[in-house]
């Protein structure tokens, strides 16, 4: 086998191996997320969460912001503590922001969506949102709307 | 009894003498590593028989697996209306599972079987012997560069395959069925993460290209120098790398995704 065959076939074999991680990283996933790493945190109370998920979106007007970050069992409030990574570019949040967890479509994944507020003051790394609304438990929907329905 | 308990006596020690063989080979093949380097003509063949040779049946079988996916896929998300998830299905599949896997199972069929015959094939014509009566160490000569070269295409080789199965996908669930070539993407996109699913993938080929490659230069060296022991010896290639391949992946499996 002639050297020159062999170099140039084994520098195709590598490169087209790198070109096919590189087009796994670009087009199949999602590493330009991981461009803006910048981020701060803030905290978030919850009184249920449904089934929000770490790393599930956080949006504003429906554009993504961020990602849930962590999700603890708070003993002291009885509360689920979310912390959210948000976009250090984002940081124009007014202090009293209200957070609520919403389900994209009927059967999709849950996510988090910030409703900004009328304060000049804005959140800032640390900082809790104070007003928030809680995932709709479909059980406890159907429970009330069958007490009504009863109360008539 | 006493029969069946000895016989099994031998084979438990017979194993453990086979797994100390294979440690030792594996700890002086690593010592060697440095042949690699200056040896890189050598090497260079060996990226080529082992790498290069395999790229095409790897990319065959990588473009009609990501076909298949998109096919069964559709059938199962239409019902659903959530045919527009294609896309995620498709590469989850492929760059968490199917990539490594498979890539390592043909990698096993196609390169390990080769090395495996053409060791034992040394080592039956007494070349290994040759070359250490020519203070020719065989280790640097003919080891150290098989197992870097497979241990160096495998990550390559199932990288291949994602990225054509992601292609393959493509074709049917755009070109044949209709779904939306940006909703495809976006999906994708959305649901594959760089370091979860695609990093992990390449630690699981890594993996198995290590243990594939340590298999066959292992099974070569250690066959019964006849020809039956060198058919014995590359069946043993095939069979302990599949089984060993689908073993580490539940248990890397596990390791990865475990906590989700």
């Amino acid at each position: 086998m002639k050297l020159r065959f062999l170099e140039v076939s084994v520098g195709v074999f590598v490169l087209l191996g790198i070109a096919a991680l590189f087009y796994l990283a670009i087009q199949v996933s999602n590493i330009a997320e991981y461009r803006d790493r910048d981020t701060y945190h803030v905290v978030a109370y919850f009184d249920h969460i449904g089934g929000l998920k770490v790393r599930a979106p956080v949006t504003v007007s429906g554009v993504r912001i961020g990602r849930v970050a962590q999700i603890v069992y708070d003993p002291e409030r009885f509360q689920a503590r979310v912390t959210l990574a948000i976009q250090a570019g984002q940081d124009y949040l007014p202090a009293d922001t209200q957070a609520s967890i919403f389900t994209a479509g009927l059967l999709g994944e849950q996510y988090i969506a910030l409703e900004p507020g009328g304060d000049y003051e804005m959140l800032a790394d640390g900082d809790e949102v104070l007003f928030t609304q809680s995932a709709l438990v479909l059980e406890n929907m159907i429970g009330r709307v069958l007490t009504n329905i009863s109360g008539d | 009894m006493i029969e069946f308990l000895s016989g099994l006596g031998r084979s438990g020690l017979h194993w453990l003498a086979v797994l100390g063989r294979a440690s030792t080979f594996l700890f002086r093949v690593l010592l060697a590593q440095d042949a690699v380097v200056r040896r890189f003509r050598l090497t260079l063949a060996e990226i080529y028989s082992v790498g290069v040779r395999s790229m095409l049946i790897i990319m065959v079988s990588g473009l009609f697996v990501g076909m298949v996916l998109g096919y069964q896929g559709y059938i199962t998300l239409v019902n659903f209306g959530a045919a527009e998830a294609l896309g995620g299905v498709v590469a989850l599949s492929l760059v968490r599972e199917l990539g490594p896997v498979v890539t390592a199972l043909l990698f096993a069929g196609r390169a390990g079987s080769a090395l495996t015959a053409e060791i034992g094939l040394m080592k039956t014509t007494e070349q290994l012997s040759a070359m250490e009566m020519m203070a020719v160490d065989p280790y640097r000569r003919v080891f150290a560069p098989r197992f870097f070269a497979g241990f160096l295409s495998m990550p390559l080789l199932a990288a291949l395959f994602s990225a054509v199965g992601v292609m393959g996908g493509y074709i049917v669930g755009v070109g044949l069925l209709g779904v939306d070539s940006g909703s495809y993407f976006s999906q994708m996109q959305a649901v594959t993460d760089w370091r979860e699913d695609v990093m992990s993938g390449v630690i699981k080929s890594i993996v198995f290209g290590f243990v594939v490659t340590w298999i066959a230069v292992f099974q070569g060296v250690d066959a019964e120098p006849t020809s039956e022991g060198i058919s014995r010896a590359t069946t043993q290639t095939v069979v302990v790398s599949a089984l060993a391949v689908l073993g580490l992946d539940f248990i890397l499996t596990g390791l990865m995704f475990g906590d989700m």
